[in-house]
């Protein structure tokens, strides 16, 4: 399948010869030409990459609309059609999926509101105040992006044993539990993108609150953090996405199979029998999936935003 | 912990008329509410910390507590004290970040010069506790104790009457004594003040905590201990694993042998063989030393580095070029439906990584998988059993999965390539490559390197695209450590601190996250030091 995109390479290379001085004694018809061909070239890479990126998506589509049961039978893409395997994801006590999905959505969102809250306090200070150490915590989170937290998932083990035994509330198996350790890595990238965001604020605002009389917080919470909607979104969601897929805390910390995420309860589920489950796995997929597509290609527009600003600053 | 030279303070020195601006900050109109949520939450706070304290305390943690105090009253100050306004703002993330990311590395670090893990666990009081208890056999013909349990506060104790008919109390940590105010019924004591007699139906239900104790019949270990096999008799159990203090060794009562603290966790016997379970000591850099120089270990951690860094560069190196490919071909405007191709072409960053990998391990599966079945009209590829395959699996599945991400980001910053540039040399007669590899390559170099670096790190530790694709796998048999083909550094740690086979070794595990800590800490210097990224901050 990679192959396909290296023979459109070729060919445009082919099209695009490198010797210039000869393309240009050429005269003006092979120019069209060579610009149209071009374009057919594009189209193919264009054509060629959609079908790669679309390929295993609607593969799980049709494989969760088929009833055939296992991994064999899901080989003919929408075959047949029926939404048996999505009732069955619901009605086995062994699987919860219901509680899985319940889970990560509260993990997910409570840690990205975590996420907002505490990166934007962050940034603020960073780009409103000057301050000793400042240049230092600017420097300290943009290297700590580089240690990711799963790093030290042993010690993170031991230490949510050791606070279990004090405050059974946050110990192991416990979602408290999980959510604090992922608002560990809250200040990082997303504190630097939510920082280069507001020095693009205008100050000019915040004296003119100022002269109003209004507090430091006040400025922060009715000013910065409503001119900022489109950041905050984009940190909220990549937080969201990023917990959604987290599966080595989660997995060492929950154990639970009632209080699963989505991501370690699939996996086990589907490690468990491969062929059999498969059918069922893939509606559990699809409805997993879901929310999490929605939400990217609604908020797409600020997302390629910020990435982008993080790139080209 | 910072001066403040904050705005406002500026503010306060250009606006005389009005004395004190902070002053104006805090009682700025929702004062009270701000006030009252500030002191509320700071109480909640409080109340949490006084209770850890407390406990901490009570288990004679006294360092921990001691922090949890300075910490509580170092957030107190910061918050009721004016000014230090910068830290009013920075606390609560730093907070959380101490405690979950840096304590954790630093943790991770110590463990790493420990023998923690499976067997190694406690203290070596406990350890020799446990060895006595593990050892513990019926006397034979010892006579029979009549015995009813009895609980106070959840602690369940046996209340036995000995041969000579007196009443005996005693629990797991309390040795027999006498009891003078027992209840008989005919010979039998069947209850005393204080304790409540557990019933038939109550015995049942906690029959494996009955079944799992054993009560010393004096303060020294060695005398054994009462064990009841049916809840209504005790027998005399002794140790066959005698403890002598003095010397420090455990003696086989049975076969004479000994067995000696050689500094190593453990008792080891004359042949080698260490009683399980042993206890946690420092072990300096053995843990280190041994990924090393044992035969064992090296050769699997070195196949895994090597593997690990050419994953992660191929999957930068070839998403860099797919996505920048990408963005050239789709970045014309004569393309009719660019949006949607654009929108299909990013699909697989939208969809969550956790659930790609696992439908790839699907679609590559040799026997049922649609690759195989449909593409390869029935072939019997080994896509993911074979080790070269795997890789090469494994390896294209993290362009599937990255190179969107390229590409977006590409076409953001080949868009934002002025104009007049690429103009001037197509004035100058530049082909179209020559365009691209002389003017618009190296102005993307410039926005994209510290995202290849990031990009870098990220694959570095991407444990889910491997664990979750082929768990590492093809195991590798040539060696008894539980390490596969694809195994990555991060997938090693995992597998040999919470692996499902072998003992959990968190020791061995955490001396593999600290190299690791160490490739990635130098890694990103040097590379950040060459690209200048940090100097831009100000």
């Amino acid at each position: 399948m990679h192959t396909d995109t290296q023979l459109a390479t070729s060919n445009l290379t082919a099209v695009n010869p490198r010797n210039h001085p000869s393309a240009r004694t050429r005269a003006q018809p092979s120019q069209s030409r060579r610009t149209t061909l071009g374009l057919v070239g594009k189209y193919a890479v264009a054509i060629a990459t959609s079908l790669i990126a679309i390929f295993p998506i609607l593969y799980i589509v049709s494989a969760s609309l088929n009833p055939n049961g296992s991994l064999a039978g899901s080989a003919g893409l929408f075959s047949q059609l029926s939404l048996e395997n999505y009732l069955d994801l619901f009605d086995d006590p062994a699987q919860p999926f219901g509680a899985w999905f319940v889970n990560t959505l509260i993990i997910g969102i409570v840690t990205a509101a975590g996420t907002v809250m505490l990166g934007g306090l962050a940034a603020y200070s960073f780009s409103r105040m000057r301050f000793t150490g400042r240049r230092f915590g600017l420097l300290t989170i943009l290297l700590v992006q580089m240690f990711p937290q799963l790093l030290a998932v042993i010690a993170i083990f031991l230490l949510m044993k050791g606070i279990g035994d004090i405050f059974p509330a946050l110990g192991l198996n416990t979602h408290a539990g999980l959510i604090v350790v992922y608002l560990g890595g809250a200040l990082g990238v997303n504190t630097y993108l939510m920082y280069g965001f507001f020095n693009t604020v205008p100050t000019s605002i915040d004296e003119a609150a100022k002269l109003d009389g209004a507090g430091h917080a006040r400025i922060f919470f009715t000013i910065i953090l409503r001119l900022s909607a489109p950041v905050l979104a984009v940190v909220g969601l990549l937080s969201f996405i990023g917990t959604v897929n987290e599966f080595v805390i989660a997995s060492v910390l929950l154990t639970d199979p009632s209080k699963k995420t989505l991501a370690v309860g699939l996996y086990q589920f589907i490690s468990q029998e491969t062929s059999a489950n498969w059918p069922v796995f893939a509606a559990g997929a699809v409805i997993a999936a879901l929310p999490v597509v929605l939400l990217f290609f609604a908020l797409q527009k600020y997302i390629v935003g910020g990435l982008t600003a993080g790139a080209v600053k | 912990m910072t001066t403040a030279t904050t705005p406002e303070a500026d503010s306060t020195a250009v606006q005389p008329p009005r004395p004190n601006r902070r002053r104006a900050f805090s009682a700025a109109t929702p004062s009270i509410r701000a006030t009252m949520i500030k002191i509320v939450s700071l109480g909640l706070l409080d109340a949490l910390a006084f209770y850890a304290a407390f406990v901490l305390t009570f288990n004679s943690e006294w360092v921990l507590a001691g922090g949890v105090v300075v910490t509580a009253v170092v957030i107190n100050v910061i918050y009721l004290k004016r000014g230090w306004l910068p830290a009013k703002y920075l606390i609560p993330g730093t907070i959380f970040l101490l405690i979950f990311q840096v304590y954790a590395i630093v943790y991770s670090g110590y463990v790493a010069f420990t023998n923690y893990g499976d067997g190694h666990i406690g203290s070596k009081e406990s350890a020799i506790e446990a060895l006595i208890d593990k050892s513990l056999v019926r006397v034979p013909e010892s006579p029979a104790y009549g015995l009813v349990i009895v609980e106070r506060l959840g602690q369940l104790s046996f209340l036995v009457t000995d041969p000579e008919g007196e009443a005996l109390l005693g629990s797991d940590e309390q040795p027999l004594r006498p009891v003078a105010d027992a209840e008989f019924a005919g010979d039998r004591a069947i209850a005393v003040d204080g304790y409540t007699t557990l019933d038939f139906s109550e015995m049942i239900a906690d029959q494996t905590r009955i079944a799992a104790m054993s009560v010393p019949l004096t303060d020294d270990p060695n005398d054994g201990a009462l064990r009841t096999p049916d809840g209504s008799q005790a027998f005399v159990y002794a140790a066959t694993m005698q403890y002598d203090e003095n010397a420090d060794t455990f003696v086989d009562i049975a076969t004479g042998t000994v067995y000696e603290d050689t500094g190593e966790g453990a008792f080891v016997g004359p042949d080698g063989t260490e009683l399980m379970p042993g206890w946690k000591i420092d072990v300096g850099l053995q843990n280190f030393i041994d990924a090393f120089t044992e035969e064992s270990i090296r050769q699997p951690l070195l196949a895994v580095m090597i593997w690990t860094f050419v994953f992660a560069g191929f999957s930068v190196a070839a998403t860099f070029a797919v996505g920048v490919f990408l963005a050239v071909m789709l970045n014309d405007e004569r393309l009719k439906f660019r949006r949607t191709f654009r929108v299909l072409a990013i699909l697989p960053y939208a969809f969550p990584v956790f659930l790609s990998a696992i439908i790839w391990s699907g679609m590559l599966n040799p026997e049922y998988g649609i690759i195989n079945q449909v593409l390869f009209g029935g072939a019997d590829i080994p896509w993911l059993t074979d080790p070269m395959l795997a890789k090469v699996s494994i390896l294209t599945v993290s362009l599937w999965l990255g190179y969107p991400y390229m590409f977006l980001v590409a076409t953001g910053a080949l868009q934002s390539i002025p104009h007049e540039y690429v103009e001037a040399a197509r004035v100058d007669g530049a082909s179209p490559w020559a365009i691209f590899r002389h003017v618009k390559l190296p102005l993307l170099m410039v926005s994209m390197a510290p995202l290849l670096i990031a990009s870098f790190a990220f694959n570095f530790n991407n444990f889910n695209l491997i664990y979750l694709l082929t768990r590492g796998g093809p195991q590798d048999i040539t060696t008894d450590m539980n390490v596969g083909a694809t195994d990555i550094l991060i997938t090693l740690v995992y597998k040999v601190a919470f692996g499902e086979t072998g003992g959990r070794d968190f020791g061995l595990a955490s001396a593999f996250s600290i190299i690791i800590f160490v490739m990635v800490a130098i890694i990103s210097v040097v590379s950040f030091r060459r690209t200048k990224a940090l100097e831009e901050l100000n």
